[in-house]
């Protein structure tokens, strides 16, 4: 409804034109709030037999899920590579770098690899993240081969020229200023992961800041394609009607040949412990409507994999009940309260991803009602906020969470592309795909005290920033 | 890989017919029936997955809007907003108790609603009880509808800090005129103040009827079941009468540029004319021709010229989009003020250079190739046949739109779509809607404020 907008996810291109999506199709799902990742009971069973993993000798990753339901497959390469690994001068990079994939190897014309897609029926895209790059083909699954030989081809041998860098870095001038500069609500949104990140990467655009694209070298790239693409950086991931045996046979042939490489992993700054509450206002004369942006800092899964923070997981799936209950979705309390019972915001919605790399955020956004003021709107949030940390989610509120969960686990079941998504980001972030698996589980074992107590300890004054649009006519 | 193409381009084009007989099993098979109340229902069995999509679909778009401009968008923004016994709150905690995942949306033509739930009795059985209840007696209480159109206000205000969504509104009233099409979708703050809910009820009644409907569904269900599940659940829906036709779309006089002065860093255009109807004869060749011209996303001519080659745009393409009555043939892009001259001028050459000469045969082939070769993604999912089912009901195409899809794209020829582009475009006769600053030549690109 008005979810943020994402720029955690930078395409290569647009996604179609022609279809119009109306506002509220669906209605917000749990899975959303964790990069999608689910798996109930019901499909536990039917992953655990169809999920194949294999790892070659140079560390390249292979992971196979058969779906045989139609003659097609997708494709997917992941680099543990992304705009958090940048550091001030060359934020960007990644992103640059992901498009200039698509121009041209040793052996490929700049363009050719797209021209040998589409003339097999395939469609391709690729995108970035603050935690990974990731390339694919969706085609029909004899295609498989010749998305390994491409995809091996420019994982070594891409063939980077001035020529072609200085249209491209045009284009991405172009994405920012569309994406984001043109875009009220998402250069809020920008603004609002600048302020609440101090220390941390994750206050960098994975776009790159305007100034960083101008002044970008394609020696940066070069620089970046050395030392991140390589097998034993990358997963493939696979999903559709295919023999695992065979597509793994494949990847023998085709990545197997590659070295492996020596990666200093890039060092990453901690995020340092907050001391209070942050504000921002952004002001613009070609906003309309305003907005009210609250984020916590929230632990995630691999920091506390990695022993990074003092957290369990079950706090982060505590966490994933409590923006739920608060905010998920039509029947959560503050649609309910704020938006049909006082009439103070037309929509309000919260979200939390545990499956980042570094410290996530747990993050609200609402937009007043015509003459209810932004300070008034923060109150009613904040109210509900503290009501959560005294009183625990009801039973009927718990049974709707666990109920979408468990449902979402099967329609997630529709969509190869999403599969491989999650299969590919839980990889790439150092999680495993085996814990989607596990996820309706732990949401099921989350009790309602637990959820008061994840929201009393990190949603916190200490924890928040405030980012808040504002019109300049109502400055 | 140009010479290749052209090398096994003779080759290549029977094969392709080949394919496209020999993989027809892999098609949905449809059936199709009416209900005892003479609706008519499309019908795909789809086992794999213990989940079921239905779509109901009305003619019932904005192009109904007539005086009260956001009345379908209203309308369909209400239905999940109170239903039968309970009002918004209750309607919304008992569905999302089922798991069940509801959907409204109105476009230009139509109007549908929709739901996918488990099949499992559990949930499916409450879950299509709440959707009957959407279908047959949503509530339009006060209280609700005062709310809902503050939030469609605040939606319009939103497109109104788009430049993009600013472009395609001031096309579609440029192309459409007086046409009901050119109504604007999310109505304007005065229309939408100005509706309240005795008008959204005569307007639900009016058009959300068991005459004016098709319903697709796709799922774990044997045709027995999804028919006994489609007559429970339309049983209380009112009867009434199909939506009249529209009238048809009166061809633009002359071309012409409208400047809308916005401050962006960006100047956004869209450019084009009416188009194509759903069902037309020269559907094919222009589907095929435009696939060259802008719509294959990455190799299309417009993306290599405007952006590969001059770094122009990041987003730029050229799409018909089919309707009832004539639908737009509509070219997009958006690029830094300061180069919007350029921009402009790639974009109208490129077109009418591709008007005037056609494809060339290398250029052709692999659109075909690429429509062909990716006709299996068109129909892989549930989501995706339940879009199929959709539109063929709606718009009354041939039941066998899908099995003839393949050997319909591969048997268009260059003519074919020279001939259909000479009789239906003519860029003399453009809308171009440009959306920006108007940059005074000396003055240096905008900062990124």
């Amino acid at each position: 409804m008005n979810q943020p907008p994402n720029p955690n996810k930078v395409l290569l291109r647009p996604s179609a034109p022609g279809r119009l999506h109306k506002a509220r199709v669906w209605l917000a799902s749990l899975a959303a709030l964790w990069l999608g990742a689910t798996g109930a009971a019901l499909a536990t069973q039917q992953d655990a037999e169809a999920i194949s993993e294999f790892v070659l000798d140079n560390g390249l990753k292979l992971i196979v899920q058969e779906d045989h339901r139609a003659p097609v497959a997708v494709v997917q390469v992941w680099y543990r590579v992304g705009g958090a690994d940048e550091h001030d001068g060359i934020t960007g990079v990644s992103h640059a770098l992901e498009h200039m994939m698509f121009k041209g190897t040793e052996s490929l014309a700049p363009g050719e690899f797209s021209e040998i897609v589409a003339a097999r029926g395939g469609r391709e895209n690729a995108f970035t993240s603050a935690d990974y790059t990731a390339y694919y083909q969706e085609w029909g699954a004899e295609n498989v081969e010749m998305s390994f030989k491409l995809e091996a081809d420019r994982m070594r041998n891409l063939k980077l020229t001035e020529e072609t860098f200085e249209q491209e870095i045009k284009v991405i001038a172009e994405e920012r200023r569309l994406r984001t500069d043109d875009n009220p609500s998402a250069y809020a949104y920008e603004v609002l992961r600048a302020t609440a990140y101090e220390t941390g990467p994750y206050r960098q655009p994975v776009i790159g800041w305007a100034e960083d694209i101008e002044n970008m070298q394609l020696a940066d790239l070069k620089a970046w394609y050395q030392r991140f693409y390589a097998p034993n950086n990358a997963i493939v991931v696979v999903v559709g009607d295919v023999d695992p045996a065979a597509v793994h046979a494949l990847a023998e042939q085709y990545f197997g040949p590659l070295a492996a490489e020596d990666i200093p992993p890039p060092r990453l700054r901690t995020e340092r412990t907050q001391t209070g509450t942050k504000r921002t206002d952004v002001r613009r004369s070609d906003a309309r409507v305003p907005s009210l942006m609250l984020a916590f800092k929230a632990p995630s899964l691999p920091e506390i994999a990695r022993g990074e923070v003092d957290a369990e997981p079950g706090e982060t799936y505590a966490l994933d009940v409590a923006a739920a209950v608060l905010a998920g979705d039509g029947a959560s309390r503050m649609h309910n309260a704020l938006v049909r019972e006082q009439g103070l915001a037309t929509s309000v919605y919260a979200g939390y991803s545990s499956v980042s790399r570094l410290t996530s955020l747990f993050y609200m956004v609402a937009t007043p009602a015509p003459g209810t003021s932004l300070d008034e709107l923060e109150a009613a949030m904040l109210a509900h906020i503290n009501a959560l940390k005294e009183t625990p989610p009801s039973d009927a509120e718990l049974a709707r969470v666990k109920a979408q969960v468990i449902a979402e686990s099967v329609y997630e079941r529709d969509s190869p592309s999403y599969q491989a998504n999650l299969i590919g980001s839980l990889e790439a972030v150092g999680l495993g795909w085996q814990v989607k698996a596990d996820y309706a589980d732990e949401i099921a074992n989350v009790a309602p005290a637990e959820v008061s107590a994840a929201a009393a300890r990190f949603l916190t004054p200490e924890r928040m920033t405030v980012t808040r649009l504002v019109p300049e006519d109502e400055a | 890989m140009k010479a290749l193409i052209v090398r096994f381009c003779a080759l290549v084009l029977p094969a392709l017919v080949a394919l496209a007989q020999s993989a027809n099993a892999a098609l949905p098979e449809i059936k199709t029936w009416e209900t005892g109340a003479g609706t008519r229902v499309l019908f795909v069995a789809a086992p794999e997955i213990p989940m079921v999509d239905i779509r109901v679909t009305f003619q019932a778009g904005a192009a109904r809007d007539g005086a009260q401009p956001g009345i379908a968008q209203l309308t369909s923004m209400l239905l999940n907003e109170g239903a039968g016994e309970r009002d918004a709150e209750a309607f919304n905690e008992a569905l999302a108790l089922t798991g069940a995942q509801f959907g409204a949306a109105a476009l230009k033509d139509m109007a549908w609603v929709e739901m996918r739930s488990l099949t499992d009795p559990a949930y499916l059985k409450p879950a299509l009880a709440l959707f009957a209840d959407v279908l047959a007696a949503p509530r339009f209480d006060a209280q609700a509808v005062a709310r809902e159109k503050q939030s469609l206000g605040v939606s319009i205000q939103r497109s109104a800090q788009d430049p993009g969504s600013i472009a395609t509104e001031r096309f579609y009233q440029a192309l459409y005129g007086d046409h009901p099409y050119a109504s604007p979708q999310l109505g304007t703050a005065d229309s939408v103040a100005a509706l309240d809910a005795a008008a959204i009820r005569a307007f639900f009644e009016r058009f959300y009827v068991l005459e004016n409907a098709v319903i697709a569904v796709v799922g774990d269900l044997t045709e027995a079941e999804a028919r006994q599940m489609i007559e429970d659940l339309t049983a209380r829906m009112l009867h009434g009468e199909a939506a009249a036709p529209l009238p048809a779309v009166v061809p633009l006089a002359e071309g012409a540029v409208i400047e809308v002065p916005y401050d962006s860093l960006q100047t956004h255009v869209r450019s084009g004319q009416p188009g194509l109807r759903r069902g037309d004869p020269d559907y094919f060749p222009l589907l095929v021709g435009n696939h060259v011209l802008g719509g294959n996303s990455m190799v299309s001519q417009l993306f290599k010229e405007v952006r590969e080659k001059r770094g122009l745009s990041y987003s730029v393409y050229s799409v018909f989009e089919p309707m009832a009555e004539l639908g737009p043939f509509r070219a997009a892009l958006q690029t830094g003020s300061a180069q919007r001259e350029e921009a402009l001028a790639v974009l109208d050459q490129t077109i009418r250079e591709f008007v005037s000469n056609g494809p060339s045969e290398a250029d052709l082939e692999a659109a075909r190739q690429n429509l062909i070769g990716g006709f299996p993604l068109r129909v892989n999912t549930n989501s995706n046949v339940l879009e199929y089912l959709a539109v063929i009901g709606a718009y009354d195409l041939p039941l066998d739109y899908l099995d003839t899809f393949r050997e319909r794209v591969a048997a268009v020829s260059a003519d074919d779509v020279r001939e259909a582009f000479a009789r239906r475009i003519d860029p003399d006769l453009f809308v171009t809607v440009v959306v920006g600053r108007v940059e005074k030549p000396d003055e240096a690109p905008a900062g990124e404020s």
